[in-house]
């Protein structure tokens, strides 16, 4: 087992969380060095990704490193029945770390176990994401200046959405308030709930979302995922129950903030682009920047 | 009249007793009774002054660990354990949960990865307020004791 991998949030302390955020300011300011020279990673994507999977290879190849791996697990050999056990040892000897997002839940923890070199968990079914909750950290500090005290607003879908989950665990070190969004059929589960009320987080739930931000630092809007419904009535039933439109930030604060983990459908109007509370695009700017910092603790460049 | 043991004494080994009725084919399977090469008695439907009908194993020459006696508490807590040595009972034990569950609970998320590759499930054990619950080591979802599958 190697003990440098990355596959939950709650492995990093708030220490490691504070630096992972300054490493990533100082990528920032300068993200072409050649500290990754002569070392491979391995990008193994048995699931769709877009900005994931770019931002790991951009920052690889802007850090100097190689990349290999495949992008659609129907050219590998999982298609053909082989164990993630295998694919792991065999990927594990050929490279300095492996970036992996799996469909099911706790493949990234089980693959950490069975690897002789780092795991990053880009994504583990409905479970962890840890690199988009450190990129959304680094976006909510970025934009307030701070992470203590902060009002968020969670909103969509609650039940399913490994980022929304992760960040609440995330900012548990920084006495946030929370506010969840969600529909009936997406309510946040009670786990998290529990996991608050522990923390001594104070949280309200609503089912509306016009009126229901005016307080809010940050409004995170996140996509009703389809691919995580077994039920698709159920998912017909919700899947456009929210969209935010422009005329909806008129009363809300001035450094109110709209993240989104993206893609987004139709959960935010198109117009809302270009209003300056919009942060999703530099959102996932930022993403390059965390994860060329993620890649260097990983492998202590 | 003479009163007789509805299940024969033991010399020496490990009495695993009140057991429910409906738990005792469980237990043999936990603590992999079906494979054990001891002389075993398996009694069940017994009658008992605490619980009704009870079940009752008897493992000869074997005395077992207290962390392997614990595998069980998940199932059968109201179990008592008694440790005999030339007909005495020299150890009673009552069963305590231990803080790591392997293999024997079954992950209730069906994406977890233990649901779907050839890996064994690991879970630890939380309290809170008046409840236990399970936490996969892998999908990392909590669930009550009183939900959970065995294997």
């Amino acid at each position: 087992m190697c003990k440098n991998s990355l596959v939950s949030i709650s492995d990093y302390s708030k220490q490691e969380i504070l630096e992972i955020l300054d490493s990533a300011a100082d990528f920032e300011t300068n993200p072409n060095r050649k500290t990754l020279d002569g070392k491979v990673i391995a990008t193994l994507f048995f699931e769709p990704s877009t900005r994931t999977r770019l931002s790991f290879e951009t920052a690889v190849i802007r850090l100097g490193g190689s990349i290999i791996g495949f992008s659609d697990a129907s050219t590998s050999s999982s298609s053909k029945g082989e164990t993630l056990n295998d694919t792991i040892h065999m990927v594990g000897s050929y490279a300095d770390a492996i970036v992996m997002r799996h469909p099911l839940d706790g493949a990234a923890r089980y693959a950490s176990e069975i690897s002789p070199v780092p795991i990053i968990n880009a994504g583990d079914g409905s479970n962890q994401h840890p690199s988009q909750t450190l990129l959304d950290l680094y976006s909510i500090f970025k934009t307030q200046g701070t992470l203590e005290n902060l009002t968020i607003c969670l909103v969509g879908d609650l039940k399913y959405g490994r980022t929304v989950h992760s960040l609440i665990m995330a900012m548990s070190h920084f006495k946030p308030t929370f506010k969840f969004i969600a529909p009936d059929e997406l309510k946040m589960p009670d786990e998290y709930k529990m996991f608050c009320h522990k923390h001594n987080i104070q949280f309200t739930e609503e089912t509306e979302l016009e009126g229901n931000f005016d307080d809010a630092d940050i409004l995170y809007m996140t996509r009703v995922q389809r691919e995580r419904f077994q039920d698709m009535m159920e998912y017909e039933r919700v899947k456009n129950i929210y969209t935010l439109t422009n005329s909806m930030l008129n009363t809300t604060k001035q450094n109110l903030r709209i993240l989104h983990p993206l893609p987004r459908v139709s959960e935010i109007d198109a117009d809302v682009d270009s209003n300056p509370k919009a942060y999703y695009f530099k959102q996932a700017q930022n993403g390059l920047y965390i994860r060329q910092a993620i890649v260097s603790k990983v492998l202590n460049c | 009249m003479e009163k007789k043991l509805k299940v024969a004494a033991l010399c020496n080994g490990t009495v695993i007793d009140q057991i429910p009725t409906d738990k005792l084919f469980k237990v043999v399977s936990i603590l992999h009774l079906d494979k054990c090469k001891n002389q075993i008695t398996v009694g069940n439907n017994l009658e008992s002054t605490k619980i009704g009908t009870k079940g009752i194993i008897k493992i000869s020459d074997r005395i077992f660990e207290e962390a392997e006696t614990n595998k069980i508490a998940l199932v059968v807590p109201q179990a008592r354990i008694n440790i005999i040595r030339n007909f005495e009972v020299i150890e009673k034990r009552s069963l305590t949960l231990p803080k790591e569950i392997k293999e024997i609970v079954q992950c209730a998320n069906p994406n977890c990865i233990t649901n779907n590759q050839p890996v064994a499930t690991l879970f630890f054990v939380n309290h809170n307020n008046n409840e236990t619950l399970l936490k996969c080591n892998y999908c990392e979802r909590e669930t009550k004791q009183d939900k959970i599958k065995i294997k």
